[in-house]
């Protein structure tokens, strides 16, 4: 469909609308809105955003496709409840500050969410347009819509309100998506907020993480300087629990509350022959030198090496891996190989992801899983060794459990390997904060409240979560940052 | 916030001395501990050094460095009044310190910087302190007064004899750990090959060994794992498992070839830097 086309489709289903309406089955017959994206060969060699985001003539027929459905089942697929009917209901009439401002209400990141938020599990799984058609991908585009709102207030967005000083001051560790929110929540509420990260820059796994090319750094520093202009004090190169203690925070330094948003942050690695060679990393450790240190522009105005690869294999099925995977494209890998050891089917990354690394290169080398590593005498990756595998019954997720078929042993040859299957929980808080109950998994332990075993300490996110996503670490930044007003509150009268 | 440098000496060929105002790891440090620093902005390098010392009092902490590469010929080309961008830490799990009776304490070089702090805390502990600090020559000689203050025996060696005794640190150590009785523990701080070699010596004589591993990093506290080590066939985290570790135990073949991994950029890196130099005419 062309620009003119959808103009003219534009048009005329507007003066339906205001003529009597458009049915439900006006509505299925309006065509889905693809996004526009760069070129996949093109984008193999830049790390500028793929996905480009509608027009606005594409985000107007996109919400038409809406229902309106009463019910709004999309609401209750989505982790912060965002009135989603209305917005789009805004959108349909052109009104997108308005939309804006009703995400806004329930999310404080739209432009970060509607890029990563994995939709089709969420509120477009949910979607009754999309059951209709029996299939997702059919479903009223909601992320895209958001991001098309959000990327349209990005230049004049408000500074939220602050109440009256409290006098209270509340300390937030880390400094991603949910420390965001709850650093916004608790200043928005007049307390004292100081966010503590332990890099030299703020933004968490949407800085170091999350790569260019899917989440422009320029929108999160967009987020880091709203909660500047609230007032929020953002210390860098500040470790909490190496340069000051938790302990140290409320007994000495006067802090009433303390907010635990950290991450999980301590890589998995499989326990494999060969793990330790040169050229092979974890996933954290190659995206944060591609990402936080770009180090795909070294020796030119950036110091951080990388491995100069020509075949890489990455371990793993989730988004990291698709990111790592996607960023070893861009850095000039010849071959990339996604190696995941059960189908697609499986696969915990989005669709969309899954759908882009494919578009870009990357080989999928499905039911197989590396059993060693192999160097060469100067202990350089040179081979992956694996097995292939096939599913047998659903296990404790519901997935079907991989099993190893004996005797299939291959090799691929690659001089870098990228293992990412995941996080544990990193122990240096609980190393440093003797008062702090964890699990067995090592993740903080929390009421409803998010009010963790210590007295004003409360905590969300990945620590307590384990791997989860963005918009669930900010639902949890949200609770935290309730609770911790509402406590305070307490305190004072 | 940055941080200031308010003292810097050069102690020898490529060795530096530098007193910097961080004041809340003056504060929290323990011996052990590092930090890692990026001199410019937000790309420049992020590089663990250890912590020779501190004064919480002035808010002051001092590093010690070689000059291997360009970040550190980037530090070493700073001045008194300079600042440095960024400084995190104090990072790694401090040193066991205990009394083992006799310690053996074993500086290759400026790794006789990281353990001056440990052997003061280990001398305060109560322990009976021999010192073995050993040099390529006389002109890279370091912290021998602060040393023969702290210890009850102090052994100085050079690889070529132009000071002290003519030796690697590996032939004093073996003497020393073949008296009656025998060192109750040995720390052993240097480059990987020295404290690979140590190592041999103290297994042999079966006195238990700490050494402080020195590895590429990047956040410093766990999340890349890039500093990895194997430990008992085990991968470790420097970072955070560490910096120190059961010298009997630590794979140093693979440490040395995962310290080279990025040397042809690492290379590329510093002669970039110092044809830049050259050019800005700082190179006189």
């Amino acid at each position: 469909m062309t620009d003119q086309e959808r103009q003219v489709l534009l048009t005329e289903l507007l003066s339906r609308q205001n003529s009597g309406g458009l049915k439900p089955k006006d509505r299925f017959e309006i065509p889905p809105q693809e996004m526009p994206e760069q070129d996949a060969n093109a984008r193999r060699r830049n790390v500028s955003e793929v996905a480009l985001g509608y027009t606005e003539t594409q985000a107007r027929i996109e919400a038409l496709r809406c229902l309106q459905c009463k019910t709004a089942p999309c609401v209750q697929g989505c982790p912060v409840r965002i009135r989603i009917p209305d917005f789009i209901g805004a959108i349909a009439r052109g009104e997108y500050s308005r939309a804006l401002d009703i995400i806004k209400e329930n999310s404080l990141l739209p432009a970060v969410c509607g890029r990563v938020c994995p939709q089709e599990v969420q509120c477009q799984e949910k979607c009754t347009v999309g059951l209709k058609f029996k299939d997702v991908s059919k479903a009223v585009s909601i992320g895209r819509l958001e991001r098309f709102v959000a990327d349209l207030g990005r230049n004049h967005a408000a500074v939220p309100a602050v109440a009256p000083a409290t006098g209270r001051k509340v300390a937030i560790v880390g400094s991603g998506p949910g420390s965001i929110v709850a650093a916004a929540d608790t200043r928005r509420a007049g307390h004292e907020v100081t966010v503590f990260e332990a890099f030299h820059k703020p933004g968490g796994v949407m800085v170091y993480g999350i790569p260019e090319f899917r989440l422009p750094k320029a929108i999160v520093q967009d987020e880091i300087e709203t909660l500047r202009k609230m007032g929020v004090r953002i210390v860098t190169n500040f470790v909490v629990g190496r340069t000051r203690t938790i302990e140290q925070l409320i007994k000495e330094d006067g802090f009433d509350a303390v907010y635990i948003g950290v991450g999980a942050g301590l890589p998995s690695f499989m326990g494999i022959e060969g793990e330790s060679l040169v050229g092979v990393y974890s996933a954290n450790e190659y995206l944060t030198r591609a990402n936080l240190m770009k180090a795909y522009r070294f020796g030119s105005g950036t110091d951080t090496p990388i491995a100069v690869s020509k075949k890489v294999a990455v371990v793993g099925g989730g988004n990291v891996a698709m990111d790592a995977a996607r960023t070893a494209v861009r850095l000039g890998a010849e071959k990339v190989y996604l190696i995941y050891r059960r189908t697609e089917d499986e696969m915990p990354a989005r669709v969309e992801e899954v759908h882009h690394a494919k578009q870009e290169g990357v080989e999928f080398h499905l039911l197989q899983s590396p059993k060693r590593i192999i160097g060469n005498g100067d202990a350089h990756a040179t081979a992956i060794e694996c097995l292939r595998y096939e599913l047998g019954e659903p296990d404790d997720s519901g997935r079907r459990r991989p099993v190893a078929i004996p005797g299939s042993e291959f090799r691929i040859d690659v001089d870098t390997v990228i293992i990412a299957i995941g996080n544990q929980a990193n122990p240096l808080i609980r190393q440093t904060t003797p008062g702090l109950e964890f699990n067995k998994w090592g993740n903080i332990v929390v009421d409803e409240n998010l009010r963790t075993s210590m007295p004003g300490v409360y905590a969300g996110g990945d620590i307590v979560l384990g791997a989860a996503t963005v918009i669930l670490a900010m639902g949890q930044g949200r609770i935290a940052a309730a609770t911790i007003n509402a406590d305070l509150a307490a305190k004072r009268s | 916030m940055s941080h200031r440098i308010v003292g810097k000496r050069e102690l020898g060929p490529d060795v530096f001395w530098a007193r910097i105002e961080a004041p809340l790891i003056a504060q929290a440090r323990q011996p052990g501990q590092f930090i890692i620093l990026s001199i410019n902005d937000d790309y420049s390098e992020r590089i663990p050094l250890t912590i020779a010392g501190a004064n919480p009092a002035d808010g002051t902490i001092e590093l010690i460095w070689q000059r291997v590469g360009k970040t550190t010929a980037e530090l070493a080309d700073l001045d008194e009044g300079d600042e440095i961008a960024n400084i995190s830490g104090p990072l790694g799990t401090p040193t066991h310190i205990a009394n083992f009776g006799t310690v053996v304490c074993v500086g290759g070089g400026i790794g006789a910087a990281p353990l001056l702090p440990i052997a003061t805390a280990l001398k305060d502990a109560g322990n009976r302190i021999i010192s073995i600090l050993g040099f390529r020559s006389k002109d890279r000689l370091i912290l021998e007064a602060d040393f023969a203050r702290i210890s009850d025996e102090l052994i100085v060696t050079t690889d070529d004899g132009s000071y002290a005794r003519k030796a690697l640190v590996t032939e004093p150590l073996a003497e020393v750990c073949g008296r009656d009785p025998k060192p109750g523990h040995a720390f052993i701080i240097g480059p990987t090959i020295m404290m690979k070699f140590c190592c041999g010596v103290t297994r042999k004589f079966d006195v238990p060994t700490q050494v402080s591993l020195n590895t590429i990093m990047v956040d410093g506290t766990g999340m890349c794992g890039g500093c990895r080590v194997e430990v008992d066939g085990k991968p470790k985290f420097v970072c955070v498992d560490g910096p120190e570790f059961d010298g009997h135990r630590v794979n140093f073949d693979l440490m040395i070839k995962r310290m080279n991994a990025y040397r042809q950029q690492e290379q590329q890196a510093y002669e970039q830097y110092r044809q830049h130099r050259c050019r800005i005419g700082l190179d006189g």
